[in-house]
Parts: C-alpha cells; structure tokens; sequence
C-alpha cells in the first residue's frame, strides 16, 4: 500500500453525522406518518432544485473527507515514510487544479501572468513584459487563439456534460418528476462539463496571489462550510433536545437551573463569547504542539474546535422553544393519560414528548445552516476562524480583500468565494423555507383534512 | 412599575455573576497565566523570569481565588478574582495590554459607535417595516412573491460583501465619500453615510421577511375582518389597526438591541476605520489583548441585560393591558 489513510477528527465526525442521518431515513422510510412532511418536500420543486444543488455541495465535500497521505519514496529503516501533506480523494480527482500553479495572479483565462517581469527575449535583451502563465493556456502557440479555443472547448464540455445529464434525467425520471428540476440537472452537468473541459488547461477563475487556482480553492471551502454548519449541530441538538425538554417536564429547580445556564450564555453578545472561547483554543492548541502530527491535523482540530464553541454558544435558542414546547405538551390529555398509568418519566419523554418537538428541532438545524456557513466567513475575518492555513471561504475572503485596491483590480478570488457562498446559502435558505413549510402544523392544509 | 424594576435588577445580578464566574474559567483557568505569556512572548525561547515579568507587570503574578500569604483582608481581595474579575461589577476594567485605561477608552470610543449604529438601526427599523407594510398589501400577488424571492437572496449575500462591495462601487469607482476614516462634529457626515447605507441595505432581506412573517400573522386575525367590515379602507386596516398590534412582537426583537447600539458593530467599524467600541474590540482580538475581550464580554452583558429590561417597559408603552408588577 503506498498511501496511509488518515481520519482526521472531523472526518470521523462527519461521518458519524453520515451514519445518524442514514439511521434516521431508514427510520422514516418504514413509516407513512412520518414520510408525509417529507413527500410534501418532494412536492415543491423549488426544495428539489435546491436540494439537488445543495447534494453537489454535498458530494464535493463528502469526497473531501476522504482523507489520506501519500508514501514517499524513501524509506526510514524498513518503514515507510508518509509525506506530511494530507490530501483527499478529492484532491486526487482535480489533481490538474491543484498542481497547476503559477507564480501569482492572474486573471481568469489569462494566459499572462498579473504582474510584470524581467525576460530575455530571442535576442537576450532584458525587457519588461508579462511572462506567459505556466499552465494557463500553456497548450495555446499563439496568443491570438484564446477566443476561440476557449469556446470550442466550452461548447464541447457543455455538450457533453449536458448529453450525460439528459441521460441522467432521463433515467432517474421516476424519481424527479418536475421539469424545473430535470432542467437543473441538465444544466448543472452541462455546467461541470464546460467547467472540466476548461479548467484542465486554464485557470478559469484565475489565481491568486501565491498563484493557486482559485476554482481549486473554491471548490476546497466547501468542504469547510459544510463541516461548520452540520458539525455544529452535534453539539446543539443534544444540549438543546435534553435540556430544554428536562426544563420544560420536570419543572421545579431543574427548570431553574437550566434557566439559569442559558440565560447567562445568552446574555454574552455571541460574536464575543465565540471570539473569546476560540482566544483561549488558539492559546491551548498554540502551546501544545506535540498533540499534533501534520499542520493539517491542527487545522483539523482547529475546525473541530471552532464548531464545539458555535454549538456551546447557540443551543440557548433552540432550548428555550423546546422547553416552551414542551410546557405546552405535558399538559396535553395523551401525557397526563400516560403519567396516570404510570408509564415512568423516561418513558413519557422519549416516547411521547421528543417525537413531538422533532419537526422544531429539524426546522432549526436547517435554518441554523445557511447562518453558519455565513458566520465561517465573518468569523475567519475577525480573526477567530478556522485555521489560516484551511482553506475556507472566510480565509478566501480575507486575503482577497485588501487586493480591491490594486491596480488593476484583482476582483477574480473575491468574486469567486462570494458567489460559491451565494449559490451555496440560497440553497439551503430555500430547502430550509420547504422544510419549514413542509413540517410546520401550523401552516393550512387541505390534504390533512383528507 | 417601581418594584418590577427593582425586582429585575436584582435578578440580573446572579446573571452578571455567572457571566463573570464564566469569562474568568475562560481566561484564567482553562489557560494558566503563563500559557498566556508564552503566547504573548512567543512560544520558543522564552525564560521563566520573562514569564514572571510579564505576569507581574500585569498583576498576573498572584493566586487565583485565595491568597493564604498575605493577612486576614488581602486572602481575597489580593487574588486575581477579585482585582481583574469582581472589580468590574463597579465598571472598574484595569488597563489594557498598551497601558491605556480601558474604561477611559470605552467612554471616548462610544460616540463613534454611536454616530453609525444609531442612524442605522433608526432608518433601518422604518425602512423595513415600510417594505414589510407593502410586501403586506400586495400579499399573494405577483410582487408579494418578487419582494419574498428578493429578501431570500438578500439575506443570503454575506454581510462581508456587502461592505467590500459598498466601499468599492461607491468610494473607489464613483468618489463620492472617503474609502474610511472619522472625523468629529460636522465633518463627520461624509464619513458614516456609506456605513449607514451599507448597514441598513445589509439588514433588508432578513428583517423584512421577518416584519412580514409578522403581519400577515396579525391580518388573519378577527378584529382584522371587523375593521373590513366597519368599511375602512386596506391601507387605513394595515396603518392603525394591523401595524399597533404587530409592534408586540416587534419590539420584542427590536428593543433588546437599543442598548447594544453602544457596542457598535465589528465588521463595519473595522472596514471603514470608525474608532468605535467595535474597532476597539476587533484590534483587541487580533492583538490577543485579553483584558479589553474580558470588558467587552461583561459589557456587552450588562447591556443586553439592559435590553431585556427595557423591551419589558416597552410593552407597557405600547400595550396597555400589560401591567409589570
């Protein structure tokens, strides 16, 4: 075996999360009532489009979990040596992107580098020019061809890609009735086959100031996103689902207690109790270097750090409308039934009360995502992100911002973290709305009625 | 009224001591004094008397609750418990890590803060009620379904754009004010009118959809249909009957956040270079300054306690079948 498989922290978390998700599908997949609400999602094709690009999020970030390094050719005394550089399956697959780097910027489908150069021309004179990119369009013998190298390529990737994702819908059309979503999906595979057919030899998004690819690093934060909003919600749920429902059936102290606990974290303003618990991570994780083996394993425990304060520091909402619920529920007559049989208190609570908070639990976390994966970036800002070595939509941002004041503008790596933010927020706002909708009893229905 | 109050504020006093108890585990428990000037001190190469002079320049160098060397007084009061943390219930914060008095800073940084987050939260408030009202009156309808799809990709946009998108469009492409920076009295007009802008347009899509999510819970109620059927007009029913009755749950939001004004706001500050409170935090974030983080945490509780406090009153104002006793 010339590569050792690394699981990193959050790796095993995620799939952990993986794990609990395909428990609970299976779980609602056997039973029609609580199937409903969730082929009322199926329904909207609004939640479907989104959904089948949140799932490309998904995907990308999923094979960026797969963790592993690589042996070098050496050997120490018998044993193999592994490089310190952790890559992932996913590094594998666009391993063009990551390798090609030039020297600095450059612009998207640049074949010249952003900066000027001294070069020897034929004649070996000194003169100032723009050096010709590495990779970009390093295939190109005159410059003068860029335009129309570029769309033949484009036309053929999208052709392709959208031939592959005719077939696609044409064979999961069972499953995705709505034209609005098989549309999506032609389009989104006519996207990645433009995009595959392009990025091999160009720098689509350009490069960024140490010269790396920046789609690379673009399709790289997804990973760090997705691991912020749904690692979070490990901490959350747990804190949030007990000790709300203890609150709110038990009374009495516990309720105070509880009260008490979550009154005093909510009341610190969250960006500076966030701010001051990664403060002293940073400060633990800084002065024990020995517990860590590869930067990208600090990184790593970084992340998995910065989401265990997000969760410290956000339950408080959720456990607050889970204990008015539940106040709400135990005086309803199915309870009072149950306590006047006897049934013991455990039992009451994990099989009349918790189903019934689910649906607010779930609409919850899925709203809690998108402001996640939008705190990453204001967080990593302040300063009190994610390590600065991860890549990560705030570390994109952040170097990026001071170049809008060059000359000419360096928009290309701004540009690019916003809108794979944007793309990625407005998904999960608008599967999150169809969720709410969906498992709200609130909203009217005639079906119900039925 | 009076002894509501009074009941309130003392209740908020086990709150403000669990918070105190909270930062002091953060910054002084989970990491020893010295852990923290290595860090300051650079982790490498560092002696142990740079380490004790460090700590004792900052008054670091004693015992963390109890102090059995000095007599009978000094066992507590000689502690850093009580001279870096307890001292804040009377606003005493000590010196930050530059040797400048943190309250003195506080007070002057203040006004800053406020000359952004107070204009802000003002025009903000009206105008997303305003945008609310009529996503209200044209509910079902075509525009209705145009403002929910533009407050959704509002709302989604990151907030950090909002503010590098704003400073380059308007003050690198147009020059129509300052890239950042402050200046006191009248001057200071060019200055905070694109954080202001930028600060309101950031809020839209959120707020908006909230306000409205709010109304047309209130539209759906009886004394809605009885006021149609007095005859009065729809915009008449939205502007006094529907708009009184959702402030409850507004202010509920709202009014909590009129205290926190004062801390200003972190991203804002920073980017266009307004010496408030949020600028002040930010750089004492970065420079890993823990005591000036420590005020601001108490800080910024005492004024959200304040807040909650105050939305209570509110509702008296607003509501009159809300007595506080």
């Amino acid at each position: 075996m010339n590569f050792l498989p690394v699981i990193l922290w959050s790796d095993a978390l995620v799939f952990l999360l993986l794990a609990v998700i395909v428990a609970v599908a299976v779980h609602v997949r056997e039973r029609p009532h609580l199937r409903l609400p969730w082929q009322r999602v199926a329904r909207s094709s609004v939640a479907m489009v989104s959904m089948l690009v949140l799932s490309c999020f998904l995907v990308i970030g999923l094979l960026d979990t797969l963790h592993y390094r690589v042996a070098l050719p050496q050997t120490d005394a018998g044993e193999k040596v592994y490089s310190p550089e952790v890559l992932s399956v996913f590094d594998k697959l666009v391993e063009p992107l990551r390798a090609h780097t030039e020297k600095t910027y450059s612009a998207p489908f640049a074949l010249h580098l952003y900066a000027k150069e001294s070069l020897e021309d034929a004649q070996s004179h000194v003169v100032r020019d723009y050096p010709r990119l590495r990779y970009g369009g390093a295939h190109l013998a005159d410059v003068s061809q860029r335009t129309a190298d570029v769309a033949k390529r484009a036309a053929a990737g999208t052709f392709a890609g959208a031939l592959v994702g005719l077939l696609l819908a044409w064979s999961l059309r069972r499953h995705l009735k709505q034209r609005a979503v098989q549309v999506t999906l032609v389009a989104l595979a006519a996207l990645c086959g433009a995009l595959v057919n392009l990025a091999t030899v160009y720098h689509v998004l350009g490069t960024d100031k140490v010269g790396q690819d920046v789609l690379y690093l673009s399709l790289k934060s997804i990973r760090t996103g997705l691991v912020i909003g749904t690692l979070t919600t490990l901490v959350t749920l747990p804190l949030a689902l007990f000790l709300g429902v203890a609150a709110g059936y038990f009374r009495g102290w516990v309720d105070d207690v509880i009260q008490y606990v979550y009154t005093v974290l909510s009341s610190i303003p969250s960006v500076l109790l966030i701010a001051a618990a990664v403060l002293i991570m940073q400060v633990t994780i800084d002065t024990h270097p020995e517990w860590f083996e590869t930067s990208a394993a600090r990184a790593d425990l970084r992340l998995v750090a910065l989401c265990l304060i997000l969760g410290l520091t956000s339950w408080t909402g959720l456990c607050r409308l889970l204990r008015g619920e539940t106040l709400k529920l135990r005086e309803m007559e199915y309870i009072q039934a149950a306590q006047a049989f006897g049934v013991s208190s455990m039992r009451i609570l994990s099989r009349h009360i918790m189903p019934n908070v689910m649906h607010i639990i779930l609409i919850a976390l899925v709203m809690d995502f998108s402001a996640l994966v939008l705190a990453e970036a204001v967080l990593s800002y302040v300063g009190v992100g994610v390590d600065p070595s991860m890549i990560s939509f705030g570390t994109m941002i952040n170097a990026a911002r001071l170049e809008m004041g060059r000359e000419p503008v360096v928009w290309w790596a701004l540009a690019s973290a916003f809108v794979f933010m944007l793309v990625l927020v407005l998904a999960a706002n608008l599967f999150a709305d169809a969720v709410r909708d969906a498992f709200d009893p609130r909203m009217n229905r005639t079906e119900g009625a039925a | 009224m009076i002894a509501y109050l009074v009941r309130r504020i003392l209740y908020a006093i086990p709150i403000l001591i669990g918070v105190n108890l909270l930062t002091f585990a953060l910054f002084f428990v989970v990491n020893t004094p010295d852990d923290m000037a290595r860090m300051q001190l650079g982790i490498k190469r560092v002696t142990p008397e740079a380490i004790d002079r460090w700590k004792q320049q900052r008054g670091y160098d004693k015992p963390l609750f109890l102090n059995t060397g000095t007599g009978s007084a000094g066992t507590f009061t000689d502690t850093i418990f009580w001279q870096k943390s307890a001292s804040m219930f009377v606003f005493d914060f000590g010196y930050s890590d530059d040797g400048r008095s943190i309250s003195r800073e506080i007070a002057t940084r203040m006004g800053p803060s406020l000359a952004i987050a107070l204009p802000t939260f003002l025009i903000g408030l009206v105008v997303y009620v305003s945008f609310a009202l009529l996503m209200t009156l044209f509910r079902a309808t075509a525009l209705d379904l145009a403002g929910v799809a533009l407050c959704v990709l509002l709302m989604s946009i990151s907030g950090l754009f909002y503010i590098i998108g704003g400073q380059f469009l308007v003050s690198k492409l147009w020059h129509l004010v300052p890239i950042s920076g402050y200046a006191g009295g009248a001057d200071s007009l060019k200055f905070v009118v694109l954080p202001i802008l930028i600060g309101v347009v950031g809020g839209i899509g959120s707020s908006s959809r909230w306000y409205r999510t709010i109304f047309l819970d209130e539209i759906g109620k009886d004394y809605v249909r009885t006021a149609r059927a007095k005859g009065l007009s729809e915009l008449r029913v939205l502007f006094t009957h529907v708009l009184k009755n959702a402030l409850i749950p507004i202010l509920t939001g709202v009014v909590v956040v009129i205290p926190l004004l004062f801390m200003g706001s972190l991203l804002t500050e920073s980017f266009f270079g307004i010496p408030g409170l949020g600028s002040y935090t930010i750089d004492a974030i970065n420079a890993q300054d823990f005591s000036v983080v420590r005020a601001m945490v108490f800080l910024g509780s005492v004024l959200y306690i304040a807040g909650l406090i105050l939305t209570d009153v509110s509702y008296t104002v607003v509501d009159p079948r809300v007595r506080l006793r």
